[in-house]
């Protein structure tokens, strides 16, 4: 089943994607692999989902908005909490609709690599902001990508920026940039923290205005010495220098093939092959190319090696049975509500460490999740598809809507007893060939 | 603000080393994992001493507690993710050099909690200073591990696993319930997702939502879904037999646990949040430690169980954040001793308060303070021998401008993996530590 070019194919969208439904599978397996994946690389297919979902236009900085009385707080907090979750169900509906997944699939893994939280950054406008950089960039070479996300609002307010000046550096983007974001933990040593912090000093975003300044009295421009270079490191020549070490190319590299493929450390030998390619320019899109044609992509290793993230499973599920995410706003099950009790609030990740992978995901307290939202979403989904097959054909004709190659026995025993297809849809939601990416 | 949990996971491929220095691949690791569970089966193994007696003892209510019993208690540890500020939870009252190196970052010594001659607890701490006063607040200042890494990441996994000196990916409480046989009632973690700390080689904890734990769908679903997580479905590889797993557990756990949340059934009551404050922000570790005390007056089987708080990493303006902080730190725990004080078991329960890494001495600019090393660990509950149990670190002969570790803190697992959980603590750590005096 695994060599079926079908099998293949519905993988490459499960992971480059939000899986296919049967029509798309149906047309790419016609077309074959290759020319598929160039397809979905293409960025000059046109996007009507998209054009229908447009960001919201009408955020507001929240930090201008006077909160001095309890009155006015009150008032505020609701114009926050407002923008924030349409801004999360926004981000949902996009990827609901989206005729070119791949573009919302890599801004959420560069959300989960470059993350910022919307708790602490508490302005709206800068995580869609930072979104669009993921959105516009991220299939773009690295280096010009990680210098915007840098000197962006989202980042500078969620690391500090503001506090690092010279003569007082506050370390805290300095070390995160290169324990998570260019060259990983283990390539560095406190002291190039020290020093690149004072790289970053003076470099600041006005909360009121919003405008990024730099301002000369609190910028060190003395020289620092990072990864044995000294020189007069300013801000952008330290990201610069980060984003092309070759350290970097391996990290992220280890790191892409870790949420598409399955998990490695940088001294797997695959990660040798991609950031082999990642070296020649950094360019993300030839190396997203470079790894879904590994030969090891589509091994029994990948195939087993990654469980859905609780966004793609949501976004995935209405995917697969034609529904949009502003479906529910109203009517439930609300996707917001169900991803926060699987872990994973779009904009919202526990630290700037991102989202951890597959056993993050796995737990009662979520197994019970999953269950509640498969039966809320079998029970609002149009199911004219299934209602019309007897009963025998039933699970193959979930299998088919789903994108998923067959079941194991333990799934069919559970699809076979379940009573209506209603919960039969349920069962094989939560069941492990669905949960697995 | 930001909060800390759970560490990015993409390094799971590295090979665990067991404590008797066995390499696991992930694959034995986690095929490993169906074998401890089977379907939905009382849980008769997992009789907690002295809940049989539970009916006879509750009518007893109002006496006081039993003594602690030595091996036979349950631990409530409780995570403050993002490095607590150490030396302003116990604060140095008389050394100049706390007043002079912290300046308007620190607490003056008038507005302190009066610990002994030499400390005092933060003003927000004032529950914890009357459970002190009552002897039942152990403080064990300046843990740490060697080679402190001032990653959070980092830093947590070595607190999480026990193992300080090379990546193990299983969790101290894990390997323990490895050691003793995983069943999915004995360790609970509250929220939706296990840390580490609770995750071993062949088994992991059971996750409770805060809230209510009831199957939806009615008994047809729940038995549908109890026949497609009845068997291993080994040629799917070893994550899908973790999804099998949590199925079959939380049919399991739920079973017990969702009727008493639920409240209302016989010897049951739900969950008591009376004043716990709405917003969920300042209230999610009050809610979660109501939970816990819910299920030990039920007498649930649970050994171990985990909550936790984030929000602690105050690099700007820390004063108010951290005063806010340990406020809730403060009110929880009050109210959770009290909420279990009258059980008849009150003194087996101990709850271990630990964070990251605390905080550099000298502030930044921003009136806040980066990542530091030792920090302080709270031993808190009513068979708890009160006190200060080791040398305060100090604050004039530092290391890189951090203090310098004078507690292991394998020493503090160690005893609570003896003297709670009545495990040797070779099983778990590879050898015995010095026993610290809290218990």
């Amino acid at each position: 089943m695994a060599d079926d070019p079908r099998s293949r194919i519905a993988h490459l969208y499960r992971r480059i994607g939000f899986g296919a439904t049967p029509t798309v599978l149906d047309g790419a397996v016609a077309a074959g692999f290759d020319a598929t994946v160039d397809s979905l690389f293409d960025p000059s297919i046109s996007d009507a989902g998209a054009a229908a979902t447009p960001p919201p236009s009408s955020l507001v900085l929240i930090a201008p908005i006077p909160a001095t009385s309890a009155e006015e707080k009150k008032a505020r907090n609701i114009v926050k909490r407002t923008q924030n979750i349409g801004l999360m169900r926004w981000w949902l509906d996009r990827m609901t609709a989206t005729e070119r997944p791949l573009a919302e699939k890599m801004t959420l893994f560069w959300h989960g690599h470059f993350a910022t939280g919307i708790e602490k950054v508490d302005e709206a406008i800068y995580m869609l902001t930072q979104n669009q950089i993921f959105r516009t960039a991220g299939l773009g070479r690295f280096e010009p990508l990680a210098l915007a996300v840098a000197k962006d609002q989202a980042m500078l307010v969620w690391l500090d920026a503001n506090d690092n000046k010279k003569g007082s550096p506050n370390e805290n983007f300095a070390r995160e940039l290169m324990e998570l974001f260019t060259i990983g933990i283990g390539s560095y040593t406190d002291g190039d923290v020290r020093e690149a912090a004072r790289a970053f000093t003076g470099t600041r975003v006005e909360r009121r205005t919003g405008t990024i300044s730099v301002l000369a009295r609190q910028l060190d421009s003395s020289t620092k010495t990072i990864l044995g270079d000294s020189r007069n490191f300013g801000f952008d020549d330290t990201v610069s220098f980060l984003a092309n070490r070759a350290e970097t190319a391996a990290f992220v590299s280890a790191k892409l093939w870790s949420r598409f493929a399955y998990p490695v450390t940088t001294s797997d030998p695959v990660v040798a092959d991609i950031a082999g390619v990642f070296r020649q320019g950094g360019d993300i899109t030839t190396v997203m190319k470079a790894i879904v044609r590994h030969p090891q992509f589509v091994s029994v290793a990948a195939r087993q090696g990654l469980v859905k993230q609780p966004i793609e499973w949501v976004v995935g599920s209405m995917r697969a049975l034609g529904m949009r995410a502003n479906e529910f706003e109203v009517l439930g099950p609300d996707p917001v509500g169900t991803l926060r009790d699987l872990n994973q609030v779009p904009f919202n990740p526990p630290s700037v460490g991102g989202w951890p992978q597959n056993g993050y995901w796995l737990s009662t307290a979520t197994a019970l999740t999953r269950l509640r939202y498969a039966i809320a979403l079998a029970g609002r989904a149009n199911l004219s598809w299934l209602t019309g097959v007897a009963a025998p054909g039933r699970p193959d004709a979930i299998a088919r809507q789903l994108s998923v190659d067959g079941w194991s026995r333990s799934t069919l025993g559970g699809l076979q007893k379940a009573s209506t297809p209603k919960s039969q849809l349920a069962i094989a939601l939560t069941s492990p060939e669905y949960v697995l990416a | 603000m930001r909060t800390f949990s759970a560490r990015n996971e993409f390094t799971v491929d590295l090979p665990i080393t067991c404590p008797d220095g066995r390499t696991l691949t992930r694959r034995e690791v986690l095929g490993g994992i169906g074998v401890a569970t089977a379907a939905l089966t009382a849980p008769s193994l997992l009789a907690r001493p002295g809940s049989a007696a539970s009916a006879g003892v509750r009518a007893q209510a109002n006496l006081a507690p039993a003594p602690r019993r030595p091996g036979q208690g349950i631990l409530v540890l409780v995570t403050l993710y993002g490095g607590n500020d150490g030396i302003n939870t116990i604060v140095p009252t008389q050394d100049p050099v706390y007043a002079a190196v912290r300046g308007a970052a620190g607490i003056p010594a008038d507005q302190t909690l009066r610990l002994n001659d030499g400390f005092g607890f933060h003003p927000s701490l004032v529950g914890i200073k009357a459970l002190f006063d009552q002897g039942k607040v152990g403080v064990v200042p300046g843990v740490g591990y060697p080679a402190p890494n001032r990653s959070h990441f980092r830093s947590m996994d070595i607190w999480q696993s026990g193992v300080p000196e090379r990546v193990d990916l299983t969790g101290w409480l894990g390997r323990w319930h490895d050691a003793v046989g995983a069943d999915p009632m004995r360790m609970l973690s509250i929220g939706p997702s296990v840390p580490r700390a609770l995750v071993g080689a062949r088994s992991s904890a059971s996750a409770v939502p805060n809230g209510t734990f009831n199957l939806p769908g009615g008994a047809p679903l729940t038995n549908a879904y109890l026949e497609s997580v009845r068997a291993p479905t080994p040629e799917l590889g070893a994550w899908a037999g973790r999804i099998i797993d949590t199925g079959s557990d939380l049919l399991r756990v739920s079973a017990q646990i969702g009727p008493i949340l639920k409240g209302g059934g016989q010897g049951t009551a739900a969950v008591n949040l009376e004043g716990v404050a709405d917003d969920a922000k300042y209230s999610v570790l009050e809610r979660q430690l109501a939970e816990v005390a819910t299920l030990i007056r039920a007498k649930v089987p649970t050994r171990v169980y985990s909550v936790s708080l984030g929000g602690f990493d105050t690099h700007a303006n820390e004063l108010g954040t951290h005063a806010n902080l340990l406020g809730v730190v403060d009110r929880s725990l009050s109210k959770f001793l009290a909420d279990i004080a009258t059980d008849p078991m009150a003194s087996d329960v101990v709850v271990v308060v630990y964070s990251e890494f605390g905080r550099r001495v000298a502030p930044n600019l921003s009136n806040g303070t980066d990542h530091g090393t030792a920090g302080p660990v709270l031993v808190v509950g009513h068979g708890v021998r009160g006190g200060m149990h080791a040398d305060y670190p100090s604050l004039s002969d530092l290391v890189d401008g951090d203090l310098k570790v004078t507690t292991d803190f394998r020493r503090i697992y160690s005893t609570i993996i003896d003297q709670v959980l009545g495990t040797d603590p070779a099983a778990v750590l590879g050898r015995r530590y010095d026993a610290l005096g809290f218990l």
